[in-house]
C-alpha cells in the first residue's frame, strides 16, 4: 500500500508534450478544443480567459473538460465528452471549445467538468462551468447548492450576442473579489 | 455505479496550491478555500484513450523524431506501473510525457536557454499501460537547465508526465526525478512537496532494467487515488 503520486506543475512547456497540434508541433494530441464535431447537432462554443490576482490573461493555461452527452450520459458510445486546449495560441489568451450543451444527468443541472493546470500551480485545481440560460435547474443543482450563493455566479458561463455558433463566455480567476470556485474532489 | 467512492485527493501527498518560494504560485494559486464537492457520475467517469491512441514509436523518444542521425545524450529506460493506493494496477491508463534534451533545453519557443537543441529529438512520448498497469519509455536522460525563480536557480533533471487514470478526478500531471540529484535541495518546485511524500518523484535505478550495451534502466511507479465500492474510511500513513 503506497501514498498517492505528488502532483507537480505542468509548467511552461507542456504545449509539444500535450497539445502539440494546436502549438504547431509535428506531433499529434490525443484530444484539442473540438469536444463535437461541425456536424453534431446543437453544437455550442464555450470560450474563456484565465485570470492571474493582477488581472492580467494567463497565456500559459491548459483548460480540460470533461461532460456529459446530450442525453446526460458520461463516456457513452459515439461522445468522446473530453477536450483540452492551451491559452497559448489565442491573442487574447483565450481558451476555446466547441462542444454540446450536455444534458442533466440525474438531479444536476448541465455543466461542464474543468481541469485548470499552469506554471505556478504546483496542484492542478478543478472547477465547473453551468449555463446562464439553464437558471431554473441551476437553482435545482446539487453542487451549486453548496456553493455559498455570492460565489456562484462565478460557475455560470454567459451567453453572448452574436451570430453563428451559440457562444458561451466562461473566464476564470485564479485569484480576486470574483476569485473562481474551486472544488476538492 | 453511483455510489462507489474513490479516494480524497490527498494533501498530505500534494503540494500546497500557495508555494511563495516558487514565485509563480504568488498570484496564480486560489486563496479561498477549495469547497468540498461530492463525487457524482462526472468525478467517477473518465475520458478512455486506448492504444489505439498511440502510434508505433510514440514510446520511443530516441526514434520519435529523428532527422538525419541519433539524438545526442544517454539513452535511459524509463518504466514502472500505474497502481491505485491498495497496489491494483491501472490498465488501458494514457501516459503522456515531454522533456528537455540531453543539454537542457526543450523545444517549446518560450525556452530562451542558449544550450542546443537537437535536431534528432522532440521530446515528447505516450504510452498506454498493460493489464498489469505497465509501461516503458526509452528515451534521453533530460539535462538540467536554469529558469528565473531566483538568483542561480536550476532545475532538477525531470521528466514531465500526464496520467489519466479511472476517473476524470485520478487525473494526475507530475514530474519524475532521477536518484541523488544535488539540485533537489535548491529546487522549489520539488520542496513544494510535503516532506515524506516527495522521495516518491524520484525514480528508482535499475541494473535489472538495464539493458546490456543500450541504456540504464530508471523505474518510476505513479499511484493514483483509487476507486472503492464502499466508503474510504482512513488513510493509512
Amino acid at each position: 500500500m503506497s501514498g498517492q503520486t505528488p502532483s507537480q506543475t505542468v509548467g511552461p512547456y507542456f504545449a509539444y508534450g500535450l497539445a502539440a497540434r494546436q502549438y504547431h508541433f509535428p506531433n499529434g494530441q490525443v484530444a484539442d478544443g473540438v469536444i463535437a464535431r461541425d456536424d453534431s447537432i446543437g453544437r455550442i462554443r464555450v470560450i474563456g480567459a484565465v485570470y492571474d490576482g493582477a488581472g492580467a490573461p494567463i497565456p500559459d493555461a491548459l483548460i480540460e473538460v470533461w461532460q456529459a452527452d446530450a442525453a446526460g450520459r458520461y463516456g457513452a458510445p459515439g461522445f468522446g465528452g473530453f477536450g483540452r486546449c492551451g491559452t497559448g495560441t489565442h491573442p487574447q489568451a483565450l481558451f476555446a471549445f466547441e462542444t454540446i450543451k450536455p444534458g442533466r444527468a440525474g438531479a444536476a443541472a448541465p455543466f461542464l467538468s474543468l481541469v485548470v493546470f499552469m506554471r505556478g500551480l504546483l496542484s492542478h485545481v478543478f472547477t465547473r462551468a453551468y449555463f446562464d440560460d439553464e437558471m431554473a435547474a441551476n437553482a435545482a443543482d446539487p453542487a451549486l447548492s453548496q456553493v455559498p450563493a455570492q460565489r456562484r455566479a462565478t460557475l455560470i458561463a454567459k451567453r453572448q450576442a452574436g451570430e453563428g455558433l451559440p457562444t458561451y463566455r466562461f473566464d476564470i480567476h485564479m485569484q480576486g473579489d470574483g476569485e473562481t470556485v474551486f472544488f476538492d474532489v | 455505479m453511483i455510489d462507489e467512492k474513490i479516494a480524497p485527493r490527498d494533501w498530505s501527498a500534494h503540494p500546497p496550491l500557495l508555494y511563495p518560494p516558487y514565485a509563480s504560485t504568488v498570484l496564480r494559486a486560489p486563496t479561498k478555500p477549495l469547497i468540498p464537492l461530492k463525487a457524482s457520475l462526472a468525478e467517477l467517469t473518465g475520458p478512455v484513450y486506448g492504444h489505439d491512441s498511440c502510434g508505433p514509436l510514440d514510446h520511443d523518444l530516441t526514434k520519435n523524431a529523428r532527422r538525419n542521425g541519433e539524438p545526442l545524450g544517454e539513452r535511459i529506460v524509463v518504466a514502472g506501473r500505474v497502481l491505485d493506493e491498495e497496489g491494483r494496477p491501472a490498465p488501458g491508463a494514457l501516459i503522456e510525457i515531454w522533456q528537455a534534451n540531453s543539454a537542457g533545453r526543450y523545444v517549446h519557443h518560450v525556452d530562451q536557454h542558449d544550450a542546443p537543441l537537437d535536431p534528432n529529438f522532440l521530446g515528447a512520448g505516450r504510452v498506454v499501460t498493460g493489464a498489469d498497469g505497465g509501461y516503458a519509455f526509452r528515451t534521453i536522460k533530460p539535462g538540467a537547465y536554469p529558469w528565473r525563480n531566483h538568483h542561480n536557480a536550476w532545475r532538477p533533471n525531470h521528466i514531465h508526465f500526464s496520467v489519466f487514470g479511472a476517473s476524470f478526478v485520478s487525473r494526475l500531471v507530475t514530474q519524475m526525478y532521477f536518484p541523488g540529484d544535488p539540485l533537489f535541495a535548491y529546487d522549489p518546485i520539488y520542496q513544494g512537496v510535503p516532506a515524506g511524500a516527495r522521495e516518491r518523484l524520484v525514480s528508482r535505478f535499475s541494473i535489472d532494467l538495464t539493458e546490456p550495451e543500450f541504456a540504464l534502466g530508471y523505474v518510476f511507479d505513479i499511484v493514483l487515488r483509487g476507486r472503492f465500492a464502499t466508503p474510504f474510511e482512513e488513510r493509512r500513513a
